[in-house]
């Protein structure tokens, strides 16, 4: 145990991630010719784990990797979708290429917000990034041109011919609006397979592999050498950059937007905390297990209301008190299956003289 | 004499690091025993583990014949035993005066040690009762760190290297205090580095050495060559 | 003129905020947990005083001291059995213990009570005001501030002056060192709990008359409460009066300007606070 510290850069691949990689492939196979044989409600639900997926892959980096709790990349999500309607309505953009200009409007802003939050420590970060979102929803809610607080539409004009649609019409042999959501589909799971294979490859590298080294503790991580500062920065821009193209090609999707639904708290973050805790924060493997219960718990249970909400609350408390690394923890401490193999932790404790609660159980697969 | 604090075959890690091993320690009803060896040898874990920092089998320690290893700190001080912890450790928002009052907080028993006493014991620390208690000098603060252990009228003292970073008048002039500390019925099992110090005060002497006691007796019947061997190993 | 009225009112609406965030200052002050439920905890005391009121027809402020050994129950017991397990190094875990409370909190009292905004009936008083130097001043916003001022007076004396303080204090700068005092960190942790629900309930009761409320509006509360602690700095109850006080004064001098900037205002103030004193305008000096 103690020396696994000096080995953690040599991990390699596991032989359950060898077979992952070949079911992932299968899958997304199987994912992209999904339309031809899926229902349109099927679709749609599709996307909605998808881009759920994406914001809960991007939160998890930040707070499970980067060690950054943030309560308002509702920011990232509506200041992208904004952009995305801004320059289609305003500038005639077509709205699938937009949806790289909502990523970008993300990271623009993502560099105030930063200069801001990382003066505010710990847990005050958290709130911090969540009064710079409520800010600029505040902000948006005075931009008339795209329909100040009450909101707007995308214009037809650019909805019906939009980059794509006329192929997937004449391919299944669909209307416009069916073309739309299995476009918008095909996008999902374009973004949502560079989302994991992107923050896997990040996770691997030697400056990923920091990561865990600066969430844990920064005094340590700087005495092995990680500019835990450089650190932050990357994982929160490359976080709110993902995290805005999900918004534009959610909001693509949704054509219709106002401030209060794109910024939405609830929406954009509180339910991707629950996705990540639910399913494991700190791992890959993790927000994929929560978006699929999630979801089944919303199929089932949306109806109830504030039942629902309050019971995704009770599970992510429970969760967070007795097993705070999530579904997929229990799981792979069980089986000791690992689907993404990425070191998380400078093993052996930290050994921080004084305390009586010290020494955190370092994970099994150690 | 009966055994008024004992440990039997304790031992304590941190994390994958074993620091104890099987330590066997006995202090009578008003015995003083000093516990020397060199940096690293394990004395403060020891420490830790009698006033309930670290945590153990309830029989790994017995006081006044009860097992009370696996008691927080906050119970086996309101039982009796206090702790001057090493380095002082002074509640830097609190004065001087109310770092001893808090001294008592967890056990308000009555007897011989209050405000006043602790005063006579240490004139010094009047004058400066309502400085922040970091704003002393080191061995200002010591004194701090033993009256606040005092004010609970504690029935084993444990102090951990009180010496440490001390000038020798000022150790000398800590050391006058033990007399009057053990006059006023505590047991004392007092860590030390210096083991001329601890030579004069205790009635009996541990040696500690990685983790295990490899030496014991009163002072006058241990060979310095022995503690020698004690204290740094044999093949030193 | 209109400008000191402004101002004034804006002092007077400080209060409310100080109301808000002292409970904060105090828990995050001793032991570094920040609660992001604090908001919705606010809004459940201004549930129970309403019910209280509605089903005995007590006066308002009975009402609160009738709730206030509740909600010290409640926070004690919340802290006791769910937050001590969470504390530590590790900053996640209360986050999101605290935010699931919150959401869990938000629905339970939208089922309880439903989404219509709600206000506690304090009769006369609400409307009545006196003139000092030609100035018009509401009785409630004085009243608000008044209390803002004892509450903060009274946990000074609190931290300063007795026993329990000093187990406060002892226990915020060192936990480990503060069991050997014999003080049961768990414990002492429970009370500030509990102790930060019956300023929450003050909060509450004065939230409850002032204006309308619904159970979707905990959140912002806690932001106005997070904006006061950080301007004030850390740690300094005074310093959290004064953080009030400027987001109250930023808030009625944006609305002065123009209705819609209300509440942006007091925001940028908070985040021009922390761009040119990032550690706030009274730090303390050990931390
Ligand atoms: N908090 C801790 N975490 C890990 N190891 C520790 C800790 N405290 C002490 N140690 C180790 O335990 C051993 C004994 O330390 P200690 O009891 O402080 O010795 P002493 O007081 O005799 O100098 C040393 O090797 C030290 O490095
Ligand atoms: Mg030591």
């Amino acid at each position: 145990m103690t020396n696994a510290k000096l080995d953690y850069s040599v991990q390699t691949r596991t032989r359950a991630s060898s077979i992952s990689a070949i079911v992932a492939l299968l899958l997304v196979l199987v994912a992209v010719a999904l339309p031809a044989f899926a229902s349109r409600s099927l679709i749609q639900d599709m996307f909605f784990i998808l881009t759920m997926l994406v914001l809960a892959q991007f939160w998890n980096l930040l707070a499970g990797y980067g060690g950054l709790v943030s309560v308002g990349q509702q920011a990232f999500v509506g200041i992208g979708a904004y952009a995305m309607f801004g320059v289609v309505i305003l500038m005639g953009f077509d709205p699938v290429p937009s949806i790289l200009i909502a990523g970008v409007a993300a990271l623009l802003l993502a560099i105030p917000t930063a200069f801001f939050a990382f003066r505010l420590q710990g847990a005050y970060f958290a709130i911090g990034t969540w009064v710079i979102a409520e800010v600029v929803r505040l902000l948006v809610a005075q931009w008339k041109a795209v329909g100040g607080g009450t909101g707007t539409s995308l214009p037809r004009s650019a909805t019906g011919d939009m980059w794509f649609t006329g192929a997937i019409e004449t391919l299944f042999g669909v209307r416009n609006a069916a073309a739309r959501d299995i476009l918008a589909y095909w996008l999902a799971v374009l973004l949502a397979v560079a989302t994991i294979a992107g923050i896997y490859w990040l996770l691997r590298t030697k400056r990923g592999l920091g990561l865990a080294a600066v969430r844990d503790n920064i005094e340590a991580a700087k005495s092995v050498g990680v500019d835990a500062v450089r650190m932050k920065w990357t994982v929160f821009l490359v976080s709110a950059f993902g995290t805005g193209l999900a918004g534009g090609l959610i909001y693509m999707q949704k054509a219709r937007i106002s401030p209060d639904a794109a910024f939405s708290l609830q929406d954009w973050t509180a339910y991707v905390i629950f996705i990540v805790v639910i399913g494991g924060i700190g791992t890959i493997e993790g927000p994929i297990l929560g978006v699929l219960v999630f979801f089944i718990l919303q199929s089932l249970l949306a109806d109830f209301g504030s039942w629902y909400l309050m019971a995704l609350g009770v599970i992510g408390i429970t969760i967070m008190l007795f097993a705070p690394r999530g579904l997929w923890g229990l799981f792979s401490d069980r089986t000791g299956i690992e689907l993404f193999p990425v070191r998380r932790r400078l093993t052996g404790g930290r050994l921080t003289g004084g305390h009586v609660t010290d020494t955190l159980p370092s994970s099994k697969e150690e | 004499m009966t055994a008024l604090l004992e440990t039997r075959d304790l031992t304590a890690r941190y994390g994958d690091f074993q620091a104890l091993f099987g330590v066997d320690l006995t202090l009578g009803e008003g015995e003083t025993v000093a516990i020397i060896g060199a940096n690293g040898a394990g004395k403060t874990t020891l420490m830790r583990s009698l006033s309930g920092v670290l945590r153990n089998g309830p029989d790994s320690i017995r006081f006044d014949g009860r097992g009370i290893g696996d008691l927080p700190a906050d119970e086996v001080m309101a039982m009796g035993i206090a702790m001057v912890p090493e380095g002082r450790k002074l509640f830097p928002s609190l004065s001087v005066e109310e770092n001893l009052q808090i001294g008592a907080y967890g056990r308000n028993t009555g007897g011989y040690w209050s405000l006043d006493t602790v005063y006579d014991l240490f004139p010094v620390l009047k004058e400066r009762r309502s400085n922040p208690g970091t704003a002393l000098s080191g061995g200002q603060q010591q004194m701090v760190a033993i009256g606040r252990a005092l004010m609970s009228n504690p029935r084993v003292l444990l102090c951990d290297e009180i010496s440490l970073g001390l000038a020798p008048v000022i150790i000398k002039d800590i050391y006058k205090a033990v007399p009057k500390i053990r006059a006023s019925g505590a047991s004392m099992i007092v860590v030390e580095q210096d083991i001329g110090q601890a030579m004069a005060v205790a009635d009996r002497v541990y040696c500690m050495m990685e983790g295990r006691i490899t030496l014991s007796g009163s002072p006058d019947a241990l060979s310095r060559e022995a503690i020698h061997n004690a204290y740094f190993g044999a093949a030193a | 003129m209109i400008w000191v009225d402004t101002i004034i009112q804006g002092i007077l609406l400080g209060g409310l905020y100080a109301l808000f965030a002292a409970g904060l200052s105090l828990v995050f002050g001793i032991m570094r947990l920040v609660n992001l439920a604090h908001g919705d905890l606010i809004v459940l005391g201004a549930y129970l005083i309403l019910l209280l009121v509605t089903l005995t027809g007590l006066s308002p402020f009975v009402a609160a001291a009738v709730a206030m050994p509740f909600m010290f129950a409640l926070g004690f017991g919340l802290q006791k059995f769910m937050l001590n397990r969470v504390l530590g190094d590790d900053i996640l875990p209360p986050l999101l213990v605290t935010f699931g409370l919150s959401v869990v909190l938000q629905n339970a009292l939208l089922e309880g009570f439903s989404a219509d905004s709600q206000r506690i009936q304090a009769g006369p008083l609400s409307t009545a005001s006196i003139q000092v130097a030609g100035l018009n001043l509401g009785v409630m916003p004085l009243m608000t501030f008044g209390s803002a001022l004892v509450v903060i007076i009274g946990l000074n004396q609190l931290f300063y002056r007795t026993s329990l303080g000093r187990a406060f204090r002892a226990t915020s700068d060192d936990p480990t060192t503060a069991s050997l005092m014999g003080i049961k960190p768990a414990g002492i942790f429970a009370k500030a709990t509990g102790i930060a629900m019956i300023i929450v309930t003050i909060a509450a009761l004065y939230l409850g008359m002032r204006s309308n409320f619904d159970p979707s509006i905990g959140p912002a509360r806690l932001i106005y409460a997070f904006e006061a602690v950080i301007i004030g700095g850390l740690g300094s109850l005074w310093g959290t009066l004064a953080g009030g006080v400027i987001i109250g004064v930023a808030q009625t001098v944006g609305a002065a300007i123009n209705p819609e900037w209300q509440i942006l205002a007091g925001h940028l103030a908070f985040l021009i606070v922390l761009l040119v004193r990032p550690r706030g305008l009274f730090p303390r000096a050990v931390d």
